[in-house]
């Protein structure tokens, strides 16, 4: 069967300045991935321009981001729902990471 | 199902126990059980194997519950509280190789996205694989 290129395939990308005072330490990272992890999508993160993409679901890998403070952040997403996922993040990183707390 | 792996922390210190779970539940939240225990039943430095049975089953979950320990004793006396759990709970409980801060923030992150005890475990562990 041929597979074809299906809506739900495209990369949907965004990009935020990171205006978090200590950068992307542990909490906002916790705070990222929690986010990420609640979408279907594969979404990946970096600081813009950098080498490599990483898994944004991955607490390790976005632990170890060492995003300054005014980096742009940059988002890609694939799947289902990568268009709310991205619209999500993007809006995490610009509020500042306050999120609805439980 | 809803439900989400539990975090157990173990130290020789109940301080540190205390404070590490502290931490993990302001930065990960209260959706993630977690329950520690650390000292001596006399207030001295230690780990105590009933502590730890009851820490278990206080955070169990349908999932399991992943522990975080800090030295060597503290390993010994949870696989040794393991041994005596409920035969249906034993193998629904691990012990991480992972620094018990660290470790348990990150568990506990991953334990929130849902994910099985065997990627809780992991997730932990990547610490110290590197």
């Amino acid at each position: 069967m041929l597979e074809t290129s299906k809506p739900s395939e495209q990369i949907i990308t965004g990009n935020v300045r990171l205006v978090h005072a200590a950068g992307m330490h542990a909490r906002p990272a916790v705070k990222l991935t929690k986010l990420a992890k609640r979408f279907q999508s594969q979404i990946s993160v970096r600081v813009a321009d950098a080498a490599e993409w990483i898994n944004a679901k991955s607490i390790a890998k976005v632990m170890g981001m060492r995003a300054q403070r005014d980096a742009i952040i940059e988002f890609k997403a694939t799947g289902m729902d990568a268009e709310a996922a991205v619209a999500a993040l993007v809006e995490l990183v610009a509020g500042d990471f306050q999120d609805a707390e439980r | 199902m809803n439900d989400m792996v539990g975090i157990v922390i173990v130290s020789h210190s109940k301080d540190i126990a205390k404070g590490t779970a502290d931490m993990v539940r302001q930065m990960v939240g209260s959706e993630v059980k977690v329950a520690f225990c650390g000292g001596d039943p006399d207030g001295g430095l230690g780990t105590n194997v009933s502590l730890i049975i009851d820490a278990i089953n206080a955070a169990w979950s349908p999932k399991g519950v992943a522990i975080l320990v800090d030295l060597g004793g503290a390993e010994t006396n949870s696989e040794m509280a393991v041994e005596m759990l409920q035969p249906e709970r034993q193998g629904l409980v691990v012990v991480c190789n992972a620094p018990i801060v660290e470790g348990a923030v990150m568990a506990a992150t991953e334990a929130a996205g849902g994910s099985s005890l065997d990627e809780v475990r992991a997730v932990a562990e990547e610490l110290s694989a590197s």
